[in-house]
């Protein structure tokens, strides 16, 4: 198909500086009618900032961009939607206490004169959503909507504006695989109706499954455009990290050693009070990993929080090398020699707004030699700073950079330093790669077979079953707040694990 | 608004009221107690109402306003400068005077919306200290004026507080008002019937019209408003301005309709406790006017027991101590902010500059 389309949107040598940074270097780049055109790289290599540009909401320095074959000036956002662009960003724009007809009509209201005509909009609204297969619900608040369904309302706020352009920065970073799946048949059916598609992403296997081009940039820079059926994954995540990369995780077989977390019967409930962690008991012994797979929601958020101290457990027990250690704070877990990477990086892993210095000694602020009868040592900051940027590969112009100006892989590359720089007997990582490029999964997922291999426990939650099929010696699957059921990672199969996950099973190992 | 804010501000109400009628109702008909405190507690809710009123506009656009006192006391001086200007320099009748006087007031406050915005809106200053600098420029330059056009002698009066022009003519609602005792509540001055229409057409205008979902979106998501095209400094600075003028037209309450004279420092904590009205009335026209009611209320209790004060028991005697009374109100405010009424929620952007 396309080849014979015509150009929907052209950019020719779209450039843009920022302070110290080259983010598009000369970028040509080509949208066919009808198709969907993967843009995909790394963290940082240039595609958002290209679409920032198209959607006016950069300038750029140089360059010119086409639409139709016409030679366009696009200043805000505004010109963009009214030449038929629109965006759907990776946070969305979306105003929680609105309902979805407000947010979708926002700027582009429907109205009798200033009064807003809230019955058409919601006609408006249904018929897109039946015209293009995006069920949603005018009248609902968009704060009572799953990620999924607000997403939809995103993109039916694009086609409400009449967008004939689609760009979609992002769009499976929030989602589960079945919401990812939905996205993309919603995806298939815009395109064939007419739409031309932008997505950007950084998930190799997403962009084979669903984009008809794939544009790959890397550093600011076009490296090439190609087809799915003329390349594979190794092949594009080569070209987005500029040398080959080692996408499945080298490792041996593990040496299990002494039991280092014993998890009985452990209740737990969430913050409406609803007891989502049901009973659940297993054990992790040194030297292992033992991957907990399962659809978000399913209990893992709060079991973690609970092995953290960061929630109180309803009643079961959590014992650490025979210590009991349930109810203890956090600073007890933590000199227990447990680390966490916690879900939420940037809510629960940093403070934000602190220097990298600072996030680094968060866990160990207190002791030698950073304080000294309670007066910080600035100096010893300073150098163990130094030396676990440098350690870690934490990609940052200054140790004392702010922690939320620093790229996600690079805020994660901090946590991990952290919470690996300290003796530890029990890694604790929950989804420790969500949203991070190839290159920094690459390194996160070796930190963790070598804390493995050194002898530390590691328990990882995750939702991403390549992740927890490459790394975990052992995979529990947790379904409604239990654990269904525990098999050894050389039994595990997608399909297998899958149906587990689904809540099928026809027979039911004892928990370990 | 939910219904136990209601009721509590029913309750609190029906608690003023009562009290008087303890204190007084053996020498004054408890039907006509509860008018008179009904039309006096409408009355001096007027400047609470408006500068809720003020601090909506302000807060659902995304920028804290604490500089309502500021804005409705140097309102209340130059309206007042205006009208007795016109009236007494340049001859004008008095009811001209007034209305030129309160459309000075008006404008006062829109300049110092403007000045609000200018500093919160363009230069991002913390808007805490904005609403700050322009409480301290209100009082610096109302008590300044005051002492140099009135009681300095060369100034333009001589030295003379002269006579001003009176306060603002009662308006009488048609019928209504003609009803025997309870008439009394339907005849108010025009700021207190102004402010309610406002507070009907604030509603009106921030949940039914495009202006309304573009002010409440810039004040909950500036990011999501921009990416529609919405232009969130032109958003914010005009209705932190139109949150002014209302202000002024609070400020012109308190010289031109309430008493006709001038004090120093007059306003006396009012600009903040229509800012706690707004919060207890969550941000919503009704909620804030249903609070400021109750804040009215408390000082027409006030008022009314000095009208009754030989009739307080001995035992009650405290109550004849004016400050008691007067701290009433304070008191509430302080009870409200607590939140033991239940939480109120901000605008989610109210109070953080937008940085494109």
């Amino acid at each position: 198909m396309g080849c014979t389309m015509g150009l929907a949107l052209q950019t020719k040598g779209i450039t843009k500086r920022f302070p110290g940074v080259l983010a598009n270097d000369h970028v040509d780049f080509e949208l066919r009618k009808g198709e969907i055109h993967a843009l995909l790289g790394e963290n940082g290599a240039g595609k958002t900032t290209l679409m920032n540009i198209i959607y006016g909401l950069y300038e750029p320095d140089e360059g010119e961009i086409f639409l139709d074959g016409k030679r366009v000036e696009i200043r805000t956002p505004k010109d963009a939607i009214a030449h038929g662009i629109g965006m759907v960003h990776q946070h969305f724009m979306l105003i929680p206490v609105f309902t979805v007809a407000e947010n979708i009509m926002l700027g582009a209201e429907t109205s009798r004169g200033a009064v807003l005509d809230r019955r058409r909009v919601a006609e408006q609204v249904r018929e897109l959503s039946k015209r293009y297969g995006l069920d949603v619900n005018p009248e609902a608040y968009v704060r009572e909507l799953p990620v999924g369904v607000q997403q939809r309302v995103e993109i039916i706020k694009a086609l409400y504006r009449k967008a004939e352009i689609l760009i979609l920065d992002e769009p499976t970073a929030v989602l589960t695989p079945q919401e990812s799946e939905e996205l993309f048949r919603t995806m298939r059916e815009l395109a064939s109706q007419g739409v031309s598609i932008i997505f950007i992403t950084h998930k190799l296997k997403e962009v084979l499954a669903v984009a008809d081009r794939i544009t790959v940039m890397r550093a600011g820079r076009v490296v090439g455009t190609v087809s799915p059926q003329e390349t594979d994954q190794a092949h594009l995540a080569a070209m987005m990290v500029g040398r080959e990369v080692i996408l499945t995780v080298d490792k041996d077989q593990a040496q299990p050693g002494a039991e280092v977390l014993r998890v009985e019967n452990l209740h737990v409930a969430d913050d409406r009070g609803v007891e989502v962690v049901r009973g659940v008991s297993f054990s992790v012994q040194a030297g292992e990993v033992l991957g907990i797979a399962g659809v978000q929601g399913n209990g893992q958020t709060e079991l973690v929080e609970a092995l953290t101290g960061l929630r109180r457990p309803l009643s079961g027990s959590i014992s650490i090398e025979g210590h009991e250690l349930a109810n203890a704070s956090p600073r007890r877990i933590i000199e227990a020699g447990v680390a966490h990477i916690p879900e939420d990086r940037q809510r629960y892993g940093l403070v934000i707004s602190y220097p990298v210095t600072d996030n680094l000694i968060l866990s160990t602020y207190y002791l030698e030699p950073f304080a000294h009868h309670k007066v910080l040592n600035y100096q010893e900051i300073d150098r163990h700073a130094r030396r676990l940027v440098q350690e870690f590969d934490i990609r940052t112009p200054s140790p004392y950079l702010q922690a939320s100006k620093l790229s996600g892989g690079n805020q994660q590359k901090v946590i991990v330093a952290r919470e690996l720089s300290r003796p530890i007997k029990l890694l604790i990582a929950n989804q420790p790669t969500r949203g991070l490029d190839v290159g920094s999964i690459e390194y996160i997922h070796r930190e963790i077979v070598r804390m493995r291999d050194a002898g530390c426990a590691v328990l990882l939650v995750s939702a991403e079953l390549d992740e927890i099929m490459a790394l975990s010696d052992r995979i529990a699957v947790m379904y409604r707040g239990q654990i269904v059921d525990t098999l050894p990672a050389s039994r595990a199969t997608k399909e297998v694990l899958g149906l587990i996950m689904a809540g099928v099973t026809e027979h039911k190992d004892a928990p370990v | 608004m939910d219904w136990r804010r209601l009721g509590f501000i029913g309750l609190i109400i029906l608690i003023l009221i009562g009290v008087v009628i303890l204190v007084g109702g053996s020498r004054v008909p408890p039907l006509v107690i509860v008018v008179s405190m009904l039309a006096t507690t409408i009355a001096v809710a007027t400047p609470l109402t408006l500068g809720a009123l003020c601090g909506i506009y302000c807060e659902r656009a995304g920028v804290v306003n604490i500089g309502i006192e500021g804005m409705m006391l140097a309102s209340a001086f130059f309206g007042w400068f205006a009208a007795i200007y016109l009236n007494t320099i340049l001859g004008v009748a008095p009811l001209p005077s007034l209305l030129a006087g309160v459309l000075v007031a008006i404008l006062t406050g829109g300049l110092l919306g403007l000045l609000h915005a200018v500093l919160s809106v363009t230069y991002k200053v913390d808007q805490i200290i904005g609403g700050t600098v322009i409480n301290i420029l209100a009082i610096g330059i109302s008590g300044f004026l005051n002492r140099q056009l009135f009681f300095e002698k060369g100034s333009i009066f001589g030295g003379q507080v002269p006579h001003a022009p009176g306060v603002l003519p009662r308006l009488r609602v048609p019928l209504l008002a003609d009803l025997p005792v309870v008439g009394r509540i339907f005849e108010q001055q025009p700021i207190a019937v102004a402010a309610i229409l406002l507070v009907l057409l604030t509603h009106f205008i921030l949940f039914y019209t495009r202006w309304g979902l573009r002010t409440r979106a810039v004040g909950e998501h500036p990011r999501a408003a921009d990416t529609v095209g919405i232009n969130v400094s032109r958003m914010r600075y005009a209705n932190v301005i139109i949150g002014g003028l209302i202000a002024g037209l609070g400020g012109a309450y308190f010289t031109l309709e309430s008493v006709p004279s001038f004090e120093p420092l007059m306003t006396n904590g009012r600009g903040f406790i229509a800012l706690a009205a707004m919060i207890f009335g969550n941000w919503s026209p009704f909620g804030a006017w249903a609070a400021a009611l109750v804040f009215g209320a408390a000082q027409a209790l006030q008022i009314n027991l000095q009208f009754f004060r030989e009739q307080i028991p001995p035992q009650w005697a405290f109550l004849q101590q004016a400050y008691v009374v007067g701290l009433v109100p304070y008191l509430l405010t302080m009870v409200i902010l607590t939140g033991i009424i239940g939480r109120t929620t901000p605008p989610a952007a109210d109070g953080v500059p937008y940085e494109k």
